[in-house]
């Protein structure tokens, strides 16, 4: 049996199919987003900005990612 | 006398001297660079943001930092638009993550239309945070019991509201802000309902730390004039205040000799 090539991950509220084996890293770069300025948050888990490139996205993930906006 | 004779202190929250008594908000401006202009016309060295989920599909801008350097201003995340404590800390840990920071304005509203602070939660939220070594600045009412108990936990200011988020009242129970100033050792930041350079200025006159405004700001016709006036708005009050007013009263008394009037 193959390893499925594609996973379904919570992102922002919405589902995406995304490609397995992908960092989160990579995933910020799929959006265009710079990992500066991001914040993500991996199942209710704050993850540190240098664990971008080792931590993978898998199948079920919820992930919320937040940046500052203008706000009072 | 000339002016360098009346001495202030400087603005000092947790440890921190402010050059200015004024902190504004980045939010309702029509556009970044009017943002950017009424910001630095008020002198505020302190800004408050929010923490939002990123548009992934880019139809709206981009964060608030291609816009404002952290190297010019503070960033004071808030957490605006949580109802709950357990809300608030989860906004409050991903602000800190975002911002490198510990400084922190907690805000938790009790009801959606008139955005009062929900204190009861507030003051929960603000014992966890606290033991987690932010810096929390606490939105409240004129309630003095919720302004003490938030001192008691930890708050490095309390900042109650002059009138409702944006309604551009003003002060409205100065009595009580004046008795929390009275009361309180930690700095008094009155924050939300400011609608224009004289609410900012009787504010100040109460003897109160600071001010956090932003929709007067953004929401005039004209925010960069608008930030000049509450610059000045707020040296006023400040000034008015350590000068130390006349007291009122209902009668009228002289101010010219009533002697050496002719013909008497």
């Amino acid at each position: 049996m193959t390893e499925a090539e594609t996973i379904v991950v919570q992102v922002n509220g919405k589902e995406r199919l995304l490609p397995t084996g992908l960092s989160v890293y990579g995933l910020l770069e799929s959006f265009g987003l710079s990992p500066a300025l991001v914040v993500v948050e991996k199942n209710r888990e704050i993850l540190e900005r240098s664990r971008y490139g080792d931590v993978r996205v898998e199948d079920g993930d919820v992930l919320e990612l937040v940046h500052f906006v203008g706000g009072g | 006398m000339s002016m360098a004779e009346v001495k202030d202190t400087p603005l000092v929250v947790a440890g921190r001297e402010f050059r200015t008594r004024l902190i504004v908000g980045t939010g309702k401006y029509k556009d970044n660079a009017t943002m950017v202009n009424a910001i630095r016309a008020s002198g505020a060295e302190m800004v408050t943001v929010a923490v939002r989920r990123i548009d992934l599909d880019r139809t709206k801008e981009e964060g608030i930092l291609y816009h404002l350097d952290p190297e010019e201003f503070l960033l004071l995340p808030n957490t605006a638009g949580c109802y709950t404590a357990e809300d608030a800390i989860r906004y409050a840990r991903l602000a800190r993550a975002a911002g490198f920071t510990e400084w922190l304005k907690l805000e938790i509203i009790g009801d959606q239309t008139t955005l009062l602070p929900d204190t009861h939660a507030t003051i929960e939220a603000a014992r966890v945070l606290v033991a987690e070594g932010f810096k929390v600045m606490a939105y409240t009412n004129e309630d003095l019991i919720a302004a003490m108990r938030l001192e008691d936990a930890g708050c490095v200011a309390v900042m109650p509201l002059a009138s409702p988020i944006g309604s551009g009242l003003g002060l409205v129970n100065p009595y009580y802000i004046r008795e929390i100033k009275r009361r309180l050792a930690v700095p008094v930041i009155v924050d939300a309902g400011v609608g224009t350079a004289s609410d900012a200025c009787v504010t100040m006159e109460q003897g109160v730390d600071g001010v956090l405004m932003n929709t007067a700001i953004a929401a005039a016709a004209d925010p960069v004039a608008m930030g000049r006036a509450m610059r000045l708005a707020i040296e006023a009050g400040r000034w008015a205040y350590l000068a130390g007013r006349m007291p009122s009263r209902e009668i009228a008394v002289p101010s010219s000799p009533t002697q050496g009037m002719l013909d008497s």
